[in-house]
């Protein structure tokens, strides 16, 4: 089942503090969509509308076209998993599982159970003792397994040790071959994860600053290098979003595609064209004082 | 990650690019064959931990070119004249990659041309390295 998601001009207010201001996208669906964003961009905020954790204060979300919010229906088609989990502490890992198991349809038992010996969680452990990581593994085993239509990881892989984010990456990616489905992942460590992403959405200040495939959005960033004088004159017309000098060598960061005739010209001025990897392009294009795109 | 590249001249190498390299690579050295089913895209994007739309990418970049064709519902294969386009693109260029940035080095570091055809004519009679 694809679901469209559809957010409309959606806003979260705190007080007088804007978390999430007007912002609007749509999602198709079956595709793994990488939320990106620095602390405090609104990214829990603008993902726990989605899910229907909270109700935005202005505009509307439509799953399905239908509005979510208190729609029972549609959200047991969505599956919210943050690192901070909302399982009390009293219970133990497999209460958790049960919990979960009767709130989510397309629920795989067989596919926890596999994933629970592959965290090597033990069910009657209680949730007030699992480590950091340990509680992790339990949040993401409970997304995995939900096979929910749309799945949403707010940060939750974040606290465990690198070769367990490492398996869970695997284990999103083979899951989602095997039983297409929309997983949105939210991160600041793109680098670890951006090859998964097909569309990547960056929010920047509470405001979606982009929405792009993300092999577009790769292409779309391009580093100059060589003598000085020639990359300053080879960048004019071009939006720069940072430089580095090293001696009489400067390195720029451009934001843009460039013409055949520009690729060309870099040839004959004996300038080195290469990429920028998606975290770079995310620095340039989030840091403070940023002209932004 | 850096493959086995063809495209020796465009340093912006995106990984679908990669993988279509890759696989031309193979196609000339002769470890994929003719009409041999190459390995899909899910398959692909598993091995280098990558979404299989961004492998789809590179498949798609061989079909436009013809090096790959689809049967449906089975998969990708490679072309019958996949191997002949692939060295005749290669021998097109071997000039302008090759040789030209062989005398530019040479120039830059001072070795005359007329040393570099001695040691061609030298290595052509099987004499000495």
């Amino acid at each position: 089942m694809t679901l469209s998601i559809d957010i409309k001009g959606v806003g979260v207010h705190y007080g007088r503090t804007v978390a999430v201001e007007n912002v609007s996208f749509k999602l198709e669906g079956n595709k793994i969509y990488g939320l990106l964003g620095r602390n405090g961009s609104g990214k829990t905020s603008l993902l726990s509308v989605l899910a229907s954790f909270r109700q935005p204060t202005t505009g509307e979300v439509l799953i399905d076209g239908k509005i979510t919010f208190e729609n029972a229906e549609i959200m047991s088609q969505v599956c919210f998993i943050q690192e901070h989990g909302h399982m009390s502490d009293g219970y133990s890992v497999k209460d958790a599982i049960k919990l979960a198991a009767s709130c989510w349809p397309n629920w795989d038992e067989q596919y926890a159970n596999y994933l629970l010996d592959l965290y090597q969680l033990s069910q009657k452990k209680r949730i007030s003792s699992l480590s950091r990581g340990m509680k992790s593994a339990l949040g993401v085993t409970i997304g995995l397994a939900s096979r929910a239509p749309i799945t949403i990881f707010d940060e939750a892989y974040l606290g465990m040790d690198a070769p367990t984010r490492y398996a869970f990456y695997e284990e999103v990616l083979r899951d989602y071959m095997e039983h297409p489905r929309t997983f949105i992942l939210s991160t600041h460590l793109i680098e670890e994860v951006g090859n998964l992403f097909e569309e990547v959405l960056i929010l920047d200040n509470g405001r979606l600053l982009l929405q792009e495939e993300s092999e577009l959005l790769r292409q779309r960033g391009v580093t100059i290098t060589g003598p000085a004088e020639r990359v300053d004159e080879y960048v004019i017309g071009l939006q720069v979003l940072g430089e580095q000098t090293l001696g009489r060598t400067k390195s720029v960061t451009v934001y843009g595609e460039l013409s055949q005739e520009r690729v060309n010209r870099a040839r004959t001025d004996g300038l080195e064209l290469g990429p920028v990897a998606l975290q770079d392009l995310f620095v340039h294009l989030t840091k403070k004082g940023g002209e932004g795109i | 990650m850096r493959l086995r590249g063809d495209d020796v001249f465009d340093e912006r190498s995106p990984i679908y690019q990669q993988i279509a390299d890759q696989i031309k690579a193979d196609i000339v050295s002769g470890v994929l064959q003719e009409d041999e089913q190459v390995m899909s895209t899910n398959q692909y994007a598993a091995f280098y931990r990558i979404n299989p739309a961004t492998a789809a990418k590179g498949f798609q970049l061989l079909t436009e070119e013809g090096i790959l064709y689809k049967k449906r519902g089975i998969g990708m294969f490679v072309s019958v004249d996949a191997r002949q386009t692939l060295v005749q693109a290669r021998k097109d260029r071997f000039f302008e990659e090759v040789v030209d940035r062989m005398v530019e080095e040479a120039r830059q570091i001072g070795v005359p041309i007329a040393d570099i055809l001695n040691h061609i004519e030298s290595r052509k009679e099987g004499k000495g390295q």
